[in-house]
């Protein structure tokens, strides 16, 4: 598997630690439901998902992936601090 | 009083030579890790540098300085004291003692890489002064090509043992192919 | 017999089961068998039944062999890919006392109680006899081949390789793609399995271009080795797809040369930005009564024989077949010499032509005479049968095309009913596309047609110019064939020959309403092992599909995974032998303890010492005791370089530590240093350290050298995530600085011996930080403390550290102090109730650990929210208390659970739990740590510790975790 990460280009999965789900992180007021939802809670999609990685053997950008769970295509990867969720 | 004693991280450990290919320590004091803050603009830190910030994957060299790119939005400053203003507009970080700076020398260096380095490091696609932070082996490893047929690596200073093993190891496959 | 030695080389001698035989250069094991006359190689997997060669490739199922002796004996290799070399030794396997003699033959016998199923239906009763009486027996009796059991000496590689075009297999359709993309300046990697390129150009004797097809071959060959962007890998099997364009490949590097201390296999990674299977056809057997006998083999291979090795595969040759490709090789074999005692072609209206052997069209072969060896062939023709005497039968039941890699990313492959054969979907795997043979297009003209057209299309898809290519001329023969799986009989008729599978158990498994290809594989055993059915699957499918009345396409196939062939697990994990197998992180003081006999303990990657044993002490404990006397009473030194250490800058680094630790560090005076908790977002405990304020926008971090890692993620992704508009930077200073603990009484006292400023009370209290001057080289001081003692921890550039750390414990020592290890540290901190990852386990609250108040209610922090919620903040949780045996058992136990004094120990009514023990020189017996229900409320309470695994039972009372000096007075001493 290879993930293109938008400063090293393309690389191999083991450089990469995975995190889960790309979430909007709730306001620290949202009340403990939207925290147990935004900690506890996934869809499990079959289809096209986005999720968190670490480039962590690599430059350390944190970045959001766009793949299909099902084809396990990798559609695209943006940095987690320019990601609109 | 006495100074203490200083130890290179891979004392008693190079160089080795296995074929045609040959693993040395450098010794590339000083080491800076350059964070830029956010603001920073390119041609100030240029001048406190002395040679551009590299891009990603890429180094940059004044004489004998050379600026390595280390990672998102930093790199590593080697062989040269970083200007006194730097740190107004830089997080600077002394790392002279961090790493373990060997070079590759020989034919075949990129095909020894290729037994440890999940990255594409022939020449054609990995030109002099391209830079990666990757894997070597099971480290995190900044490797950089200093010219057609030499390497720079560099690991964490606790593993210079690891690294010197590995890339024995990989020397020997590669010499086996003859 | 050797025809002709045109195509080989010099003369070898190997040893075959003890015996030796002359080979040639260039000879498989089994090529050089079929030239001295052995056709026995082997015996079968489950009736012992004597089997000879059956193919010319790495799908054989019948000739397995063990090559090598002792620690280098490697089972299961294919006498069709072994390569024959002066001194090889090789031999043959599930034989026993010898291939000839099979005293296991006596299944054969049995044959009739065997059929599928029958280890399923006859194992199951009486439950206890299975694991005692059945497993060892069946396990004894079964397998293929057999390992040393003794440690590998051989060296494995592996590497990563990169290209745009990978081109798998070197037949017409491959040697084209290759030229064509290598012309237009793509890198080219070639691999092919065999260890020549050519394909099945190197078994035919059509012309291609006006040149035998071998010499063209050569010539392609010749052209693409000197070109710089192509790699031609021969003895490489790509052996899987992956996402991504990575494909797996096996190289064996070294089994064709005697034993050296070369690697003998190495592993590839391949990225490529494109790739074209060109991977061929396998030629499929017919079922028909004992189609199994040494001298019956495929054929294709017999024709592979004949005209790459010279070699017949026999005197007297019956070809059968139901296609005009078995044509062929009558007419080679005829060519070279060879009898021809019949052509039988089971399609009545097969076109022949007028050739110079018996030819039976509309006839069958239905049974074979010979145990050791063929003898005899019988053929029924319409109500007729008769017999051909002959030593050798060729038979082709049709080609299938190597479909396995397009498979591998969950593709299924298509029934084409014109050629009677399975063949690729399209984009089944996305940057690959199937041509030539693989894809169905069997005449060497659509092979060389289709590999050209393939690769032009990759070449334009990577941007770069189509190249002015010829295409060659070649034969275009159509590829007639009738469909024949079985022929009816009564006896055993064999599907596969590796597992024993014959049609009658593929009709038992219908019937038995295991009706799905899968359920069919599992219970008949058809298509495991070595060759995973690439003889059988389509054939046994196609029986399958007649005994279910569903058609073939709706019968489907089984699941093709990877490996498309044998990959040892040494080749997988090539380079993780021995010290291969993770880094060693070591600090700088290791060669010191080392030295001094300190046996070393893994803290991650990290190497530290237990402890410094000294002579005239015969345990750990002596020690152990000895070094935490020298904190308690004068003073120790310990490295503690390995805790992790990040270096924080920028106009924000007080918000991001605000943020992500429970506690303020905004407003930590420059100079200080404060303890901080952090939480993970679900509000349990992340890790804990200190953080030193060294200037108004810098800090350092301490973390536990178990989380470094995990912290510096952590910070990551609290800074690019859920804050990028926050200015600061992080670096990890871990490596940069070596750094001590100097804990203890007299710990002032040793470091004014080395600094060039005292330190007093007044400018260094408990909890300063600054930069200082060691023995002259500029490091950090931090007056912190793990053990409760007057201490600091003393920080100098690495390169130092060995040097400072002999000066300490010099020093120490001349003091009555020295060094200490991990033990003594553990033993401290737990005297002091300080925690560590066996309490902060990742189910703990900071409320669990009574450190709740250190949640600041004036921020912010990662985890706040989750942390307050009302179950975690119970006081009927598991919270930390202190343990102290209070009965006639002095011992404790971690992992061991507390219960009311007289509580049954059923987890029920389970308390709690111990984390951390040891021996307290302070209390004079073990004490323990602990999460005991609402614990900090049942201080005195007599409680009892249960371990069950150790069987001890521990009478105990709950109190405070702070055993040693509760108020703190000695830390700031």
């Amino acid at each position: 598997m290879r993930i293109p990460c938008p400063l090293c280009g393309p690389r191999d999965r083991r450089e990469f630690y995975y995190k889960g789900a790309a979430l909007d992180c709730p306001d620290p007021e949202a009340g403990a439901q939207a925290w147990d939802d935004y900690v506890h809670l996934r869809e499990n999609p079959a289809g096209v998902t986005r999720d968190l990685w670490q480039h962590e053997a690599g430059c350390g950008a944190w970045i959001v992936v766009t793949r299909n769970t099902v084809s396990h295509e990798v559609l695209g990867a943006v940095l987690a601090r320019e990601a609109v969720l | 009083m006495d100074k203490l004693q200083a130890v290179s991280p891979c004392a008693g450990l190079l160089p080795i030579t296995i074929g045609a290919l040959t693993v040395e320590e450098v010794d590339m004091w000083p080491i800076t890790s350059v964070t830029p803050f956010s603001g920073a603009s390119g041609s100030v830190l240029g001048r406190a540098l002395g040679m551009p910030f590299p891009a990603p994957l890429q180094s940059t060299t004044d004489g004998d300085a050379r600026l390595v790119w280390a990672g998102r939005g930093e790199a590593l400053l080697m062989g040269a004291v970083p200007d006194a203003n730097l740190g107004a507009y830089a997080a600077v970080v002394d790392q002279s003692d961090a790493w373990a700076v060997v070079t590759l020398t020989g034919t075949g260096g990129a095909d020894a890489l290729a037994r440890l380095v999940p990255v594409d490091m022939r020449l054609s696609a990995f030109g002099v002064g391209a830079s990666v932070r990757s894997q070597l082996g099971h480290m995190n490893a900044s490797i950089t090509r200093l010219d057609g047929d030499t390497f720079m690596i560099a690991v964490f200073r606790s593993m210079a043992g690891t690294l010197v093993h590995d890339l024995a190891r990989a020397l020997e496959a590669v010499a086996a192919r003859g | 017999m050797r025809l002709s030695d045109k195509n080989v080389g010099d003369v070898v001698r190997f040893r075959f089961d003890g015996v030796g035989y002359n080979g040639r250069v260039g000879d498989t094991v089994a090529s050089a068998l079929l030239a001295n006359g052995v056709h026995l190689m082997g015996r079968s997997f489950k009736y012992h039944r004597p089997r000879g060669v059956l193919t010319a490739g790495s799908e054989e199922p019948n000739a397995l062999i063990t090559v090598g002796r002792g620690a280098h004996a490697e089972p299961n290799v294919r006498a069709t890919v072994q390569e024959v070399y002066d001194g090889l030794e090789v031999f043959s396997q599930s034989a026993w006392p010898s291939l000839k003699f099979d005293a296991m033959a006596v299944n054969d016998l049995a044959a009739p109680f065997l059929v599928a199923g029958f280890y399923y239906k006859t194992f199951m009763w009486p439950k206890a006899f299975w694991e005692k009486v059945y497993e060892p027996v069946i396990r004894r009796a079964a397998g293929l081949g057999a390992l040393s059991g003794k440690h590998n000496p051989d060296t494995y590689d592996k590497a990563f390789a990169f290209c745009d075009l990978l081109v798998v297999g070197s037949g017409p359709a491959g040697l084209m793609a290759a030229t064509v993309a290598a012309e237009a300046g793509l890198d080219v990697i070639l691999c092919d399995e065999d260890a020549r390129m050519g394909g099945r150009l190197l078994a035919e004797v059509e012309d291609v271009d006006g040149l035998p097809a071998a010499e063209w071959a050569a010539a392609q060959i010749e052209k693409l080795a000197a070109m710089p962007n192509v790699r031609l890998m021969t003895r490489t099997t790509v052996t899987g797809a992956y996402d991504g364009g990575v494909f797996g490949a096996l190289e064996r590097v070294t089994h064709h040369v005697p034993r050296s201390a070369a690697p003998i296999e190495c592993f590839w990674r391949i990225t490529a930005r494109r790739a074209v299977l060109c991977a061929g056809a396998l030629e499929r057997p017919i079922a028909f009564e004992n189609n199994d006998r040494p001298g019956v083999m495929m054929a294709g291979a017999v024709r592979a024989y004949v005209n790459r090795w010279g070699v017949a595969a026999g005197q007297s040759v019956v070809v059968f077949g139901n296609n005009d490709d078995a044509h062929r090789t009558a007419r080679d074999l005829h060519g070279a010499g060879v009898t021809v005692a019949a052509l039988i072609d089971s399609r009545a209206d097969a076109e022949v032509g007028d050739v110079p052997y018996p030819v039976h069209r509309g006839a069958h072969v239905v049974g074979t005479k010979g145990r050791m060896a063929l003898r005899e062939v019988m053929v029924r023709k319409g109500a007729a049968e008769f017999s051909v005497r002959a030593d050798c039968l060729a038979m082709s039941g049709g080609w299938n095309p190597t479909v396995h890699l397009t498979c591998h990313m969950n593709g299924r492959p298509q029934w084409r009913e014109d050629i009677a054969a399975f063949v690729p979907t399209p984009n089944a795997v996305p940057t690959l596309e199937a041509v030539g043979a693989c894809n169905g297009a069997f005449s060497t003209a659509a092979c060389l047609a289709e590999g050209m057209a393939a690769a032009e299309r990759v070449v334009e898809a990577l941007g770069a110019k189509v190249p002015e290519v010829a295409l060659p001329e070649a034969e275009d023969a159509p590829y007639n064939i009738l469909p024949l799986w079985a022929v009816a009989g009564k006896g055993r008729a064999w599907l596969d020959f590796q597992n024993d599978v014959s049609v009658k158990d593929v009709k038992q498994a219908a019937v038995e309403n295991f009706r799905s290809v899968e359920h069919m594989k599992r219970y008949t055993t058809q298509g495991m092992a070595t060759d995973q059915g690439k003889n059988s699957n389509v054939g046994a499918l196609a029986v399958l599909a007649d005994a279910t009345g569903r058609g073939i396409p709706e019968t489907g196939v089984t699941t093709f995974r990877p490996p498309y062939s044998p990959v040892a697990i040494a080749a997988l994990g090539a380079g993780a032998q021995g010290k291969g197998f993770a880094p060693e992180r070591l600090t700088t003081s290791h060669k010191q303890s080392v030295e001094v006999g300190a046996p070393m303990i893994e803290a991650g990657l990290w190497y530290r010492p237990s402890y410094f044993p000294r002579s005239g002490e015969s345990t750990w404990r002596q020690s152990c005791d000895r070094e935490v006397g020298y904190v308690r009473r004068s003073v120790g030194v310990c490295d503690v370089s390995t805790l992790g250490k990040i270096d924080i800058q920028g106009p924000d680094a007080g918000k991001l530590l605000d943020f992500v630790y429970t506690g303020m560090f905004s407003t930590l005076k420059e100079g200080r240093v404060r303890y901080g908790l952090m939480l993970r977002e679900d509000g349990t405990v992340m890790d804990d350290g200190t953080c030193a304020r060294m200037g108004a926008e810098h800090y350092v971090m301490t973390t536990t050298t178990a989380a470094a890692g995990d912290v510096m993620r952590h910070l990551e992704f609290v800074c690019q995530m859920l804050h990028p508009e926050w200015d600061v930077a992080f670096t990890s200073v871990t490596e940069q600085w070596a750094q001590f603990a100097v804990a203890g009484p007299k710990s002032r006292e040793l470091l004014n011996g080395v600094l060039e400023t005292a330190l007093n009370n007044d400018d260094w209290p408990f909890m300063a930080c600054g930069e200082v001057s060691v023995l002259g080289v500029a490091g950090r001081l931090f007056r912190i403390s793990f053990s409760g003692e007057h201490a600091y921890e003393v920080a100098v550039p690495a390169r130092y550290g060995a040097a400072l750390f002999a000066e300490l414990v010099r020093r120490a020592e001349a003091m009555e102090g020295g060094a200490y290890g991990m033990e003594a540290l553990n033993v401290l901190r737990i005297e002091k109730g300080h925690i560590t990852h066996s309490e902060i386990h990742g189910r703990v609250t900071a409320f669990d650990v009574g450190m709740e108040r250190m949640i600041s209610p004036k921020k912010d922090c990662v985890g706040k929210v989750l942390a307050a919620r009302e179950g975690l903040v119970d006081p009927m949780r598991e919270r930390m208390v202190g343990l102290r045996p209070v009965g006639a058992v002095k011992s404790l136990s971690a992992g061991a659970h507390v219960f009311e004094a007289r509580a049954a120990h059923v987890h029920a009514n389970d308390q709690g739990y111990v984390t951390s023990v040891c021996f307290s020189p302070a209390v004079g017996t073990m004490i323990g740590l602990g999460f005991v229900k609402n614990g900090p409320a049942r201080m005195g309470e007599r409680m009892v510790v249960r371990d069950h695994v150790r069987d001890l039972t521990v009478e105990v009372e709950i109190c405070s975790p702070v055993f040693v000096d509760p108020e703190g007075v000695r830390v700031r001493g």
